[in-house]
């Protein structure tokens, strides 16, 4: 049998190659190379060298800008969207009634595209500025919370699932030695739960922190980089690049390549850190 | 185990080529000719009129009508023109949109369509070829509804002498009446004299080109200056503020709010008769046309010149020109292309097709097959042909397409913005649009 699977696992494994090799592997060679090259349309590049590279910063310093902006609101949402989630999952784990009701309606609105989710919420919140004269783009600030709010609502409920499957998971016999030993709530969830579902936290933080790096839609939707491009986060920026000028689309791509390098460079340093803290049930 | 792998692939890709090939061709005997829509608002138009009508026709073509979204034509077109079956007929803007497609466009200098474009000076080259076709000719200003205007004039306590909006001939009188209207509001039954200055993301382009045109025009005179321009010095700034600051403080909108007003809510407070005056072109007749509850009769809605202050406006029509041209794309098959000739030439010069760009494209047309009288029912085109032949009235040419590059227009509006939400100053929105210009007519190797 384990002689006959491994004979046929490179044909089992095609599709998914194939499929994997042509959705991400060329596209991100190709990219790559696109990078540092000059082009229109990606079939007539030709060859610039480093010089998209010096032009993503020297032109004008709204790539920084967009940095800076992006991990701000990508560490206050990290904080946010977990501390939240978390809390709602161990309210929800402790069999209050309509627990599955409340579960369903808090993961509900991950069902719905950025896209609209960003109207939605321009909607809202221009509403509620407007009894103060004011809309999300008259002042950076606004927007920026704005972001977070959305950012929240559509996240938390994701998170929350994740935590709920991982507390229900802790093991009985622990909690009730833990119990018998007279740990109150607090150091329950500091001592046992929270070390228990330090798996769960890694995938949590990994996916909040890429989430906010990576977002676009919804800041495209809700202030798309106004006022002044200060909202304007990274993905948006290099969109924005590859069609500001006649000539820039290999700029936004030696920006793409950038932000492929740094989003990865943190997601590693994140999984190796909360890895560390992972115990064995 | 390797060599079955290798054979196992190549097998593989033979047998999708197999398909990929067989699907393209079994699919349809006739030619297709694909046309990249620019313009959402007729769009309708022609995937309901244009398409069958011109597939009845000519049953050896099918029409593929694609229409970009609102401000993503340019991002639309690259990647439509990418893929193995690209657009047949796209727009570009003006000499930007050539040099952005220099690798893309055909020459058309030989086709029908060319032929029948009335002054050929219109017409766009690239390196001795003519490259693309205007289709439309268009006229901006200040859109008003002489109903109210009217009221206005009838006012026994009203502050100006002159008794009708035709004799608003430059700024002063503009901002007289203006203000004046803004104190009797009540008596008029409407919100503001100016719909909103809308600066929600996407509809900021009523400022950063056309508001801006006179001025540009001011300063370099005709479009091959302005597009060879390294430097912008916005003398005439404070005209341009002159006006904006007008539209701002009369407006049906406070200040803070304009962030969340789009283009299309200026047209619908226009036409529900909450405004009296809006900033936009003929094309955005079917706009107010087209609002349910509209209450503006046609033979009331007018057009004045953008009034700045500037010197000698008195004899200054509107703003007429166009961005609107076509280009062929030479990557396309040569049945394509022929195809596409044939089909903008019946488009413009049939009686059939005629008959559905006067009435339900509403173009007014630079083609010698139009006759004086084959001008759109619509009462704003009719407005700019008032205004082309007005008698001592030049109109004044669209100079924006020199604007180095969209980035340009993109800072200018967020410059604007930044003023209006009081942190900037006006020097700063000049220093912007200057220090943009320069920055951007380098980059783009003027």
């Amino acid at each position: 049998m384990e002689k006959t699977l491994r004979k046929y696992f490179p044909l089992f494994a095609l599709p998914a190659l194939i499929c994997f090799a042509l959705a991400f592997l060329i596209p991100m060679v190709w990219s790559f190379i696109l990078s540092f090259c000059e082009f229109s349309t990606i079939t007539d590049a030709t060859f610039v060298g480093f010089s998209n590279y010096v032009k993503a910063f020297t032109v004008d310093n709204y790539f920084t800008q967009a940095f800076w902006f992006t991990l701000g609101f990508t560490i206050v949402t990290v904080i946010t969207i977990n501390i939240v989630a978390f809390a709602l999952a161990l309210a929800l784990t402790r069999g209050i009634p309509g627990t599955n009701a409340f579960r369903t309606i808090f993961f509900m609105p991950n069902l719905i595209g950025g896209i609209v989710l960003g109207w939605i919420w321009q909607v809202v919140l221009n509403g509620v500025l407007a009894a103060f004269e004011k809309t999300l783009l008259s002042d950076a600030a606004y927007g920026f919370w704005g972001l977070v709010v959305l950012m929240n609502w559509q996240n938390i409920g994701y998170m929350m699932v994740i935590y709920i499957a991982a507390i229900q998971n802790v093991s009985t016999d622990m909690l009730e030695a833990a119990s018998i030993d007279g740990a109150n709530g607090r150091t329950t969830l500091f001592r046992i739960i929270i070390p228990a579902v330090m798996p769960s936290i890694t995938i949590c933080l990994f996916l909040t922190l890429t989430n906010g790096f990576k977002l676009y839609d919804q800041n495209l939707a809700l202030t798309n980089g106004a006022p002044n491009h200060q909202t304007e986060m990274l993905a948006l920026n290099i969109f924005n690049t590859f069609y500001s000028r006649v000539g820039f689309e290999g700029v936004g791509q030696a920006k793409a390549v950038l932000f492929t390098i740094i989003v990865a460079a943190i997601a590693l340093v994140q999984l190796l850190a909360t890895r560390k803290r992972e115990v064995e049930n | 185990m390797k060599k079955a792998l290798t054979v196992l692939l190549i097998a593989l890709i033979a047998l999708s080529g197999v398909y990929a090939g067989g699907s393209g061709e079994s699919s349809s005997d006739t030619t297709e000719i694909y046309f990249l829509n620019f313009k959402p608002e007729i769009a309708d138009v022609y995937t309901d009129v244009v398409k069958p009508a011109f597939e009845a026709a000519y049953p050896q073509y099918t029409l593929k009508v694609v229409t970009a979204a609102s401000n993503q034509y340019q991002s639309t077109l690259r990647s439509e023109l990418t893929k193995s079956a690209p657009p047949t007929i796209f727009q570009v803007n003006g000499p930007v949109g050539i040099a952005e497609n220099v690798n893309t466009v055909a020459p058309l200098q030989d086709t029908e369509f060319y032929g029948l474009l009335a002054d050929k000076g219109m017409a766009l080259s690239l390196d001795g070829n003519v490259v693309a076709v205007p289709y439309a000719v268009e006229g901006y200003g200040i859109i008003y509804n002489d109903a109210i205007m009217r009221k206005y004039f009838a006012l026994p306590d009203k502050a100006v002498s002159i008794s009708s909006a035709e004799e608003i001939t430059d700024f002063e009188t503009l901002k007289a009446v203006v203000e004046d209207m803004t104190a009797h509001l009540d008596d008029l039954g409407i919100q503001g004299v100016f719909a909103s200055t809308s600066f929600m993301p996407g509809s900021e382009w009523r400022w950063t080109t056309h508001l801006v045109n006179p001025v540009l025009q001011a300063e370099f005179g005709d479009l091959a200056t302005a597009q060879a321009a390294t430097q912008f010095d916005f003398a005439f700034s404070g005209n341009f503020r002159n006006l904006f600051d007008l539209y701002l403080n009369n407006s049906i909108t406070p200040k803070g709010m304009v962030g969340s007003k789009a283009d299309a809510d200026s047209m619908a407070e226009f036409a529900l008769g909450q405004v009296a005056m809006v900033q936009n072109g003929n094309w955005a007749a079917a706009q107010i046309l087209g609002t349910q509850g509209n209450v503006v009769s046609d033979e009331d809605i007018r057009f004045l010149p953008l009034y700045m202050g500037l010197d000698g406006e008195e004899t200054r029509g509107i703003n007429v020109g166009t961005e609107n041209y076509l280009a062929f794309n030479k990557n396309a098959s040569a049945e394509a292309l022929e195809g596409a000739d044939t089909f903008l030439t019946w488009l413009y010069s049939s009686p059939e097709g005629k008959e559905i760009v006067t009435n339900q494209l509403m173009f007014i047309t630079p083609f010698s097959s139009f006759s004086a009288d084959e001008v759109p029912n619509d009462p704003l085109a009719r407005q700019v042909n008032i205004w082309m032949n007005k008698e001592g009235v030049s109109s004044i040419p669209w100079v924006f397409n020199g604007i180095p590059s969209e980035q340009w227009k993109a800072d200018f509006a967020q410059a604007m913005l930044e003023y209006i939400n009081g942190n900037y100053t006006w020097e700063q929105v000049t220093k912007t649009a200057q220090d943009a210009w320069a920055r951007e007519a380098e980059l783009t190797g003027r």
